[in-house]
């Protein structure tokens, strides 16, 4: 073997200190999206068009509708506040019932079908089943959420509970872990990137259904509200609600991120050693 | 008892050993009660069948039993047979057509835009990075909370239904077609181009082959989310269509006809999962690797 | 010991499952024992259902006929006084627990209370090498580092007999040769039974006292042969003694005859 001189590692072109380079992330962060509203705001500067009313307008109208207490207390925080209890019933209803299916070969089996054909229902079809089931108050509209999300956390956690790997399986046995202890250590924790999986979108599912149950008949909420502004053609008002929901499903979908993040941490870390 | 053999040097020696006696196939006591045992496959196939019955039957008795006003929850029967009758009444195959074309084209329209915008975008690292906030920001936003909106513009009509149709599942294909385009192998690509292979030849034999995997799955998931929110759109906007004339029933009120059409929605939702599935193992079929769908 | 009865005495075991395409035998007739303080190998052809075996010694998996008794109690679920250590060790650690949880768990669903768990977590790391990695996940540690994790677990558990199915089969030959040096040096020091399988015929003699050969399917036991090689190993001087060359020409040509089914029964 000739011992000659290593051969040189490649360089890495032009540093960039990490005060340009966060620049540059902002750049690209904020670039786009400023340009949108700009172009926007150019577009529609001096027009009387009734659907599309400047960036200007909607912005007054999202501080002057949302930000006040009584919007917030009669109408924001109730809704949001439905669609928390909602998505947590359904995962709770999800993972306990979910891993008691997954962990019963048979009685998977037998209740496969049944779940499939409940998961590939629209749920915003049940919404009238529902409103005849239930009438039209807080319980109603509880219900609609849940029976949409729960399906995903239900399934992905059959998914999760059934695939745990055997050898982790055969391990826990021959050390006799067993009962709420394995269930704890071992089943949860190897189910948890499918039932993560079916979390995001039993936000997204739960959201939609809050919104829809509330376009219906009800007197308040988000939905609510958005679509009397529809009526009444209160376009500024209208828009400024859909940008709301806007920022709730991001900040929904980030808080779920953080939490996946944190939740996740083992198998992030995992996969990325095995991927190198 | 036991032969514990040992060598005596070099020199075979050996002896044979301990124990063998005529083993066959001992049918001893096999230990019954293990944990977990799976039925098999045809055990599965009849499990599944009692499921279906046993759901049926529950359904038959509680209604049977009126712990709702019957008004408000009819009897599995009752609903069976209204079914059958919906079947052979052309206003139910005119408003499953409606449906079925609005589906079709939104989900056609969904998926192209999102591939050539997802493909332009994917493989431009510029664009990529100057439109992520954007996208992540609009991703997020439920398409029903654009209803309104497109009902402001396009009045109760199809046209405004394609709007809520096309929203969410265009986003779905076009981050599928983002990862499948980011996950080419830089290695397999810079064979390519030392091959003297051109940029669309590369796109060709390198791009859709990695991507294609991606897309089918992206279309598949789109499927069932365009056909959720084309019976939305009828629900809530009054497009004709199979929502509609749900909610037609509900505010007669027609219960049978109600749970009738909810059970076509759910074979509706089933047959397109299934459709879609075949199409996915199909195209898949020939591809070596078969990717995992629930990328983000 | 005062008394020479077996630790492990395994009965004319034997296992059938049902194939594809009818029964197949995956063990026939496997008949031993294992006395206390022991350190047996067991090798045998590939496919020769190894695995199988030590599934049915740990109460994995039941017999379809013959018995397992450990200190004379028949084994039919996971006994208590038997620890494991598989192959695939990157699938038998959790992933979501640090290498002290991960070490801790079996003696947390012993009941065992914290302070005295700490303790005993603390010697076996320390027992196998590994006290700085103590609050790292095992994903964080390579192949040869986790499976001493997955020895100080054993250890840790305080069994009376440590059965390891191939623990050393995917590991690199230099790490492969430390963990070798370092079942034996828990072996000595804890007083432990072992049972290790393996289908590599030199570390098979490097190794143990004896070693069990196995023939090829339907599986018995072809020969039990006593390694008289001392008592004090390592694996520069031993590897190169002539007698260890001689043993394991002869469980190399057992190895081959099985392997051809050549294997003769004598009863």
């Amino acid at each position: 073997m000739a011992a000659g001189p290593a051969p040189a590692r490649p360089t890495s072109a032009r540093p960039m200190s990490a005060v340009r380079r966060a620049l540059a992330s902002l750049g690209y962060a904020v670039g786009l999206p400023v340009l949108l509203v700009v172009a926007w705001a150019l577009a529609t500067r001096g027009t009387t068009n009734l659907y599309y009313p400047p960036p200007s307008r909607v912005l007054t109208a999202f501080v002057s509708t949302w930000l006040s207490p009584d919007t917030l207390v009669r109408d924001v925080l109730p809704s949001l506040g439905r669609f928390a209890v909602g998505v947590l019933l359904s995962i709770v209803i999800g993972v306990v019932v979910g891993t008691a299916i997954g962990a019963t070969p048979w009685l998977r089996a037998l209740l496969e079908p049944m779940l499939e054909f409940f998961r590939a229902i629209p749920p915003v079809v049940l919404v009238p089943v529902l409103m005849l089931l239930l009438g039209i108050d807080d319980t109603m509209k509880l219900a609609v959420i849940v029976s949409g999300s729960v399906w995903p956390v239900l399934l992905n956690t059959i998914e999760g509970v059934r695939g745990t790997d055997p050898v982790l399986v055969d391990t826990s046995r021959s050390y006799r872990v067993r009962g709420l202890l394995a269930y704890r250590y071992v089943v949860l924790p190897a189910a948890s990137p499918q039932i993560m999986a079916g979390v995001r979108l039993a936000l997204s599912i739960g959201l939609i259904l809050m919104v829809i149950s509330e376009m219906f008949a009800s007197s308040s909420g988000l939905g609510y509200q958005i679509v009397y502004f529809q009526r009444q053609y209160m376009v500024a008002e209208m828009w400024s609600g859909i940008l709301l929901l806007g920022l709730v499903g991001v900040a929904v979908a980030a808080v779920f991120q953080l939490v996946e993040r944190r939740v996740l941490h083992w198998y992030h870390g995992s996969r990325e050693v095995a991927r190198a | 008892m036991q032969q514990i053999d040992t060598v005596t040097g070099p020199g075979p020696g050996d002896v044979a050993p301990g124990a063998r006696s005529g083993a066959g196939a001992r049918a001893g006591g096999r230990a019954g009660g293990r944990r977990g045992v799976a039925p098999r496959a045809g055990g599965t196939a009849v499990l599944g069948t009692l499921g279906v019955a046993g759901f049926a039957l529950t359904w038959e008795l509680v209604a049977w039993a009126e712990v709702v006003n019957p008004a408000y929850l009819p009897r599995f029967s009752t609903t069976a047979a209204r079914l059958v009758t919906e079947l052979g009444e052309p206003r139910f195959w005119s408003a499953l057509g409606d449906t079925v074309v609005t589906w079709a084209l939104g989900l056609g329209i969904a998926v192209v835009a999102a591939v050539v915008a997802g493909a332009v975008i994917g493989l431009v690292p510029f664009l990529r990075r100057a439109t992520h906030s954007t996208v992540e920001f609009l991703r997020p936003i439920p398409s029903v909370a654009i209803i309104p909106l497109a009902v402001l513009v396009a009045g109760l009509s199809r046209e405004a239904a394609l709007v809520i149709v096309v929203y969410a599942p265009f986003w779905q294909v076009f981050i599928q077609v983002l990862y499948g385009v980011g996950d080419v192998d830089t290695v397999a690509d810079d064979t390519a181009r030392s091959f003297g292979l051109g940029r669309l030849q590369r796109l060709r034999h390198v791009v859709l082959p990695t991507a294609l995997p991606y897309v089918i799955t992206g279309f598949r998931l789109a499927a069932s989310i365009a056909l959720v929110l084309t019976i939305t759109a009828e629900l809530v906007i009054g497009n004709p269509g199979i929502g509609r004339q749900i909610d037609v029933y509900r505010s007669a009120p027609d219960a049978p006809g109600l749970y009738a059409l909810v059970l076509v929605t759910g074979l509706l939702g089933l047959l397109v999962n299934l459709v879609t599935r075949l199409v996915e193992r199909r195209v898949l079929h020939w591809h070596p690797s078969v990717r995992r769908e629930g990328v983000a | 010991m005062p008394e020479n009865t077996p630790l492990l005495s395994v009965r004319d075991l034997s296992k059938t499952y049902q194939g594809a395409s009818g029964p197949v035998e995956a063990i026939g007739s496997i008949s031993f024992d294992v006395r206390p303080g022991e350190l047996v190998c067991i090798v045998g052809p590939s496919g020769c259902g190894k695995t199988t075996l030590l599934k049915c010694l740990a109460g994995l998996l039941p017999p379809t006929a013959g018995s397992v008794t450990l200190d004379g109690a028949a084994v039919t679920a996971p006994p208590k006084k038997m620890a494991l250590v598989f192959q695939e060790y990157g699938r038998s650690l959790y992933p979501w627990l640090t290498v002290r949880d991960n070490v801790g768990l079996p003696l947390k669903a012993r009941g065992v209370p914290k302070a005295e768990r700490r303790a005993v977590i603390e010697r076996a790391v320390e027992e196998v090498g590994l006290a700085h990695a103590l609050d790292t996940y095992p994903w964080q540690l390579s192949g040869g580092m986790q499976q001493r994790v997955a020895i100080a677990r054993a250890v840790a558990y305080s069994p009376e007999i440590l059965v390891m199915d191939e623990p050393f089969a995917a590991v690199d030959a230099q790490t492969r040769a430390d963990l070798e040096d370092l079942v034996r040096r828990v072996w000595q020091d804890l007083g432990v039974t072992v049972l290790f399988v393996t289908h590599d015929i030199d570390e098979s003699v490097y190794l143990g006292e004896r070693v069990l050969m196995l023939s090829s399917s339907p599986t018995f036991v072809q020969q039990d042969l006593a390694i008289d090689l001392p008592a004090e190993r390592d694996q520069l001087t031993t590897r190169a003694l002539p007698r260890f060359t001689e043993l394991r020409t002869h469980v190399y040509e057992q190895i081959q005859r099985a392997k051809r089914g050549e294997a003769v029964a004598s009863n």
